[in-house]
């Protein structure tokens, strides 16, 4: 299993969306780190993949939880 | 707990209703505000398409804080500029120092538009009078040609309003006969138009019907005056001849330089019971906090209440326990005098309706009766809540653009 530099917990969070605090992460963070979110908004296990692929980013992996998806990231440029 | 002090600061929708709440409980209540006016801030949206001017007696639709006030509650008028809260005690500028027992910070938030470059040049807004009042003008020359409506940064206030606001435009350039003349673009930094899913279905369709076009994953990264276009993070760029961007949004510098923020500013504060984490008698209300829901003044409203009960079960020797359950509820304008009604919380998506008349006017009613009922905490919100939900899930359905 990757090991995350940075875990954003979003549990809860409908507005701002979770995708919101990973890109603000991913602006902090150095290329190559690795990036993890925890959310319970359903289409946050679409939608931070999605924008990982349009903004250059690599995509580790989306696991399901109970009640959350975690969602890994890779700083990729 | 009768000589206990409680400082609030900030007289907007949330520090007012708190002190009030507190006051008539009998607690001893300072309220401290930069201006000294409270304003209802949701009236800016439609200062851009009205011919409303300031009449010289204050700003637009503000009152008085004072007046709004309990009688019991003392009022400082003054920017604050500095909070020790270890000391207990609030700078005030030209005001000398506050101390308290309790402290509530319920401040609000402050713009930051020099994060994107060019903004000050090119940008226009509607979150304060005067830039609303500038964009009106902007509007009044504008002939046709691109108009660019942004958000740059998550969170904001008034998260609905940038859509609203587009709506309203498209009805407002049909209006003028400059419609066909005009391309519309709305940016979001996200996959869709708005944060949240369900109100994201059910705005798209009405947007592209109204002929809108929606870039998503488009973060603001900078504009560009010369060539007239807005550029993103994500390498794309879209040209303007009239751009709206939401400001970017951050923290009050009385809460930056007091440590008390995230790196934005936020106050982070606990999502149930509103403590300021990491500290003791020290609350958080509003648009201030990082909670994770929309910065607006009922979710303040309903925080406040939270806060107030919580204040007072600890005084008495109690462990807090009122709950602030990430209730959110808005009428949205979508134009043509219809509006929406967006309601959730930290368990319950929003389900909004097919946009309607009777929101619409419920909107505009809310709008004056506001000062009749909110910040006295006058209003059982809870109730009006679940009425305007059952009301608008029967609302006619109603055929958009012309």
């Amino acid at each position: 299993m990757v090991k995350a530099d940075r875990v954003i917990d979003a549990r809860g969070a409908y507005c701002p969306g979770p995708l919101m605090e990973l890109i603000r992460a991913v602006r902090e963070a150095a290329r190559g780190d690795v990036l993890e979110v925890l959310s319970s908004d359903s289409g946050s296990k679409r939608d931070i993949p999605a924008w990982a692929q349009k903004a250059g980013h690599e995509v580790v992996g989306v696991f399901p939880e109970q009640g959350y998806d975690r969602i890994v990231v890779r700083k990729a440029r | 707990m009768a000589k206990d002090r409680v400082v609030v600061v900030g007289g907007g929708t949330g520090g007012t209703l708190a002190a009030n709440l507190l006051a008539r409980r009998g607690v001893r209540v300072t309220l401290v505000d930069s201006t000294g006016w409270h304003t209802y801030q949701p009236n800016y949206l439609y200062l851009p398409f009205t011919d409303r001017v300031p009449t010289g007696g204050g700003p637009l639709f503000s009152r008085r804080v004072n007046g709004l006030l309990d009688g019991r509650v003392e009022t400082v008028v003054g920017e604050v500029t500095g909070i020790d809260h270890r000391a207990g005690r609030v700078q005030v500028q030209k005001g000398g120092s506050l101390p308290y027992d309790w402290l509530v910070l319920a401040p609000g938030t402050a713009y930051y538009p020099d994060e994107i470059q060019g903004y000050r040049e090119a940008a226009h807004h509607f979150y304060s009078q005067e830039a609303a009042l500038c964009l009106r003008e902007a509007l009044a020359s504008f002939r046709g040609g691109d108009v660019v409506v942004g958000v740059t940064t998550i969170p904001y206030k008034c998260p609905p309003a940038p859509l609203e606001f587009t709506l309203m435009l498209d009805a407002h350039l049909r209006r003028l006969g400059l419609r066909e003349k005009t391309r519309i673009h709305f940016l979001s930094p996200l996959p869709r138009a708005f944060t949240i899913e369900q109100v994201s279905e059910m705005v798209a369709p009405i947007m592209e019907k109204r002929g809108i076009e929606i870039h998503t994953f488009f973060n603001t990264e900078s504009v560009d005056p010369g060539a007239r276009v807005v550029r993103s993070l994500e390498g794309d760029e879209v040209p303007y001849d009239l751009l709206v961007l939401i400001p970017p949004h951050g923290g009050v510098p009385a809460v930056r330089n007091s440590g008390l923020g995230d790196r934005s500013g936020w106050i982070p504060t606990d999502r149930h019971l509103l403590k300021v984490l990491g500290h003791e008698r020290l609350y958080a209300l509003g648009d201030a906090t990082d909670l994770p829901v929309s910065k607006s003044g009922v979710a303040a409203h309903f925080q406040a209440e939270a806060v107030a009960g919580n204040i007072l079960a600890e005084m008495a020797g109690r462990t807090p326990a009122h709950a602030y359950t990430g209730r959110v509820l808005c009428f949205a304008e979508t134009g043509l005098g219809r509006a929406t009604i967006i309601s959730f919380d930290y368990q319950h998506p929003p389900r909004p309706p097919f946009p309607n008349r009777v929101l619409h006017w419920a909107k505009l009613a809310f709008n004056v009766l506001y000062w009749y009922t909110v910040p006295q905490g006058r209003v059982p919100l809870r109730g009006v809540a679940e009425l305007e939900e059952r009301r608008g899930s029967v609302g006619e359905e109603a055929r958009v653009g012309h």
